[in-house]
């Protein structure tokens, strides 16, 4: 889960890294009392899991209360390419003299933390690897070693980081380090990581994804919400159990296996067809597993014509007709369902459709035909 | 011949006990996987249907002679099961467990390196030789004896593609689901050298998805190293561009992660890769005849 910045920062400071001092606000009077009782100049931030924040007019530093009212009034609900602003964070103002970045990641390739660091931050950092790849130093975590303060300050003497700051910095990416471990975090980021003009090391901002399979040891992030990212078939679909994500065309589709359930979505684009969503019902899965993720399937107003593709492993077809037909009885099923099932039991389960005689059921023998067909009702 | 199991594997379960672990631990041995034994914790002296459950993996191996491990035990524990199964000395060990935590798995990872010990997966089917012996959840009836040495990230596509083979007249000599989490313990690369080895293997199906540069690497391998023929598959072209927060991930591996860069690497290296499952079984026929 990517944890929205003022959460990351709350997760900061926790671990001693060193923010601004801030307060969450979701009201615009609980806006304005925070900014009061901060103290002005301060900053109303739009609260949303997408970058470029500033330049969509969510950043905004407010002098007095009416500014702070004003700022928080246009901010809130405010649309940022596709996410709404539920949440303020309200922060006080902070003079900036450098703008450095940092991160610690999770290298796949490597099978190790790395930690980055450069003196050139608060700009596009995809952008500066590419044109100035030097201009990003990088350290892997050795496995089985601490990530020390020899490490670190190497690091910042490497990125050219100012002298009378290089102890700051590298004592940030330590914790920084420290956090990742001891919050299951895959990714953290810090850009800009700012030297005030009074020469303290501050994190301004905060990027941070928290390893989803760990968070039964982390009950206090588990619980954290995101409101601004939520579809209302995700958050269905979540609150089922159900791996869901929203893709946006007419087609819905259902498959086992994310591999089997990615490469439907392939073949359907193929076919001229454009999925509604992405939706894997996973392994050994039941009858009422199917019942729910046509509840969701459905419950998207743009899906016009249902896949179902099924190559039953674990999984067993005659469970998933059972599933389709106890759908039919259970929810009003009004746009035309493909299936294809294929695999372990799937006699059976195609006997028990067949026995069903559903009105708007086409039952396909090959994943490339079933993608044909669909494609074709869904016009 | 085959890869990483055969007529050879005598295997322990950690998680015989459970409802999964016994329904695909017994299913295994019924495809002819010599089952030596189960473990878990505080049941040891047990049996299920007629295999011996010990408390510890190190018991199973002295007692039993077990030479794999396969771990089917909750996500939360399944680390330290694996860890067990590195010091009690198994050559193999095979996790199905899906859902551990990724820090844990950086962990493992390099434990096992440095035993020496090979580990496939977490979050994967398991491994199968088609005639010999099955360890895992791949579902056998799918599979017929033959040159094709498939290793895959996904599942349920291995199986499609698997029965599209066999309708063919195709068979493998073995199919490896090495898992699609960010770490595993095996990579492609992996898989690919023991198939290079092994002289029953004619040629390889290679079954990839969208994350990670898993592919790419594979792909500098296959020119560089590899003399058998490579077909290949790659799931999720129409995937959306993950909501990922941040670009770091993008600047360490120097790839989008996305299918279309997967391809492209590929093809780039002399690799043909199929559009769909069938497309790709019917290119692996081409290939051997």
């Amino acid at each position: 889960m990517d944890l929205l910045e003022y959460q990351g920062k709350q997760l900061f400071a926790e671990h001693a890294v060193p923010v601004p001092e801030g307060r969450h606000a979701a009201t615009v009077d609980d806006a304005v009392a925070a900014a009061n009782e901060i103290g002005y100049p301060c900053v109303v931030k739009a609260q949303v899991a997408i970058g470029k924040r500033g330049k969509a007019g969510g950043i905004k530093i407010a002098r007095d209360e009416d500014e702070a009212r004003a700022h928080s009034e246009a901010i809130l609900g405010m649309d940022i390419r596709g996410f709404t602003v539920h949440d303020l964070w309200i922060e006080q103002a902070s003079e900036i003299s450098s703008e450095y970045y940092a991160s610690v990641i999770l290298d796949r390739s490597e099978k190790k933390l790395l930690a980055m660091l450069s003196s050139m931050g608060g700009m596009d950092v995809e952008e500066m690897a590419e044109t100035d790849p030097d201009a990003l130093v990088r350290r892997h975590v050795e496995p089985g070693r601490e990530f020390g303060a020899d490490d670190a300050h190497e690091l910042a003497v490497d990125a050219g980081i100012d002298e009378d700051v290089t102890g700051q910095v590298a004592e940030m990416l330590v914790k920084l380090v420290r956090l990742a471990f001891d919050e299951d975090a895959t990714l953290i980021e810090v850009n800009p990581l700012i030297v005030t003009g009074d020469r303290r090391v501050i994190a301004l901002d905060s990027k941070a994804t928290i390893d989803n399979n760990a968070l039964f040891r982390h009950p206090e992030l588990a619980e954290l919400t995101d409101k601004s990212a939520e579809d209302p078939q995700e958050a269905m679909a979540k609150e089922k159990g159900l791996t869901y994500v929203k893709l946006g065309g007419n087609i819905g589709i259902l498959g086992n296996g994310a591999g089997l359930c990615m490469s439907t979505l392939d073949v359907v684009a193929q076919a001229g067809g454009k999925p509604a969503n992405f939706l894997d019902a996973g392994g050994g899965s039941k009858a009422e597993a199917i019942v729910d993720a046509l509840e969701v399937i459905t419950s998207d107003p743009n899906v016009t014509a249902i896949l179902f593709n099924i190559f039953g492993g674990i999984t067993r077809c005659d469970e998933i007709a059972k599933g389709i037909i106890e759908a039919s009885r259970q929810i009003e099923i009004t746009v035309p369902l493909v299936v294809r099932l294929d695999g372990t039991n799937s006699e059976e389960g195609l006997g028990i459709l067949a026995d069903a005689e559903l009105g708007n059921l086409h039952v396909e023998q090959t994943m490339l035909g079933a993608a044909e067909a669909v494609v074709e009702l869904a016009r | 011949m085959s890869i990483i199991v055969d007529e050879q594997t005598k295997l322990v379960v950690s998680g015989l006990t459970g409802r999964e672990g016994s329904f695909h631990g017994l299913r295994n041995r019924e495809y002819g996987t010599d089952l030596v034994a189960g473990v878990t914790p505080g049941k040891g002296g047990q049996e299920v249907d007629g295999v011996p459950v010990f408390d510890s993996i190190a018991e199973a191996v002295a007692d039993r002679g077990a030479n794999t491990s396969m771990i089917f035990v909750p996500a939360r524990f399944a680390s330290a099961a694996i860890e067990e199964a590195i010091d009690a000395g198994v050559g193999t060990v095979i996790a199905i467990t899906e859902g551990i935590p990724v820090l844990d798995m950086l962990r493992v990872y390099w434990k096992a390196r440095a035993a020496g010990v090979r580990l496939i997966g977490p979050n994967c089917p398991g491994v199968l030789s088609p005639g010999k012996s099955n360890v895992g959840i791949i579902p056998a009836q799918f599979f017929d004896r033959g040159s094709i040495g498939v290793v895959s990230k996904s599942g349920t596509l291995t199986y499609q593609i698997g029965n599209e083979l066999k309708q063919a007249g195709m068979g493998n000599s073995s199919i490896v689901g090495i898992g699609g989490d960010p770490i595993v313990g095996s990579d492609f690369i992996d898989v690919l050298t023991l198939y290079e080895e092994d002289p029953e293997t004619e040629m390889i199906v290679m079954v990839g998805e969208i994350g990670g540069d898993a592919e790419e690497r594979a792909a500098d391998f296959i020119a560089e190293s590899l003399s058998k023929p490579v077909v290949a598959y790659i799931a999720g072209f129409t995937a959306p561009p993950g909501k990922q927060m941040g670009h770091a991930g993008a600047i360490i591996s120097g790839s989008s992660g996305t299918a279309d860069a997967k391809k492209k690497a590929l093809e780039a290296k002399g690799v043909r890769v199929g559009k769909s499952p069938t497309e790709t079984a019917s290119l692996a026929v081409e290939t051997l005849s």
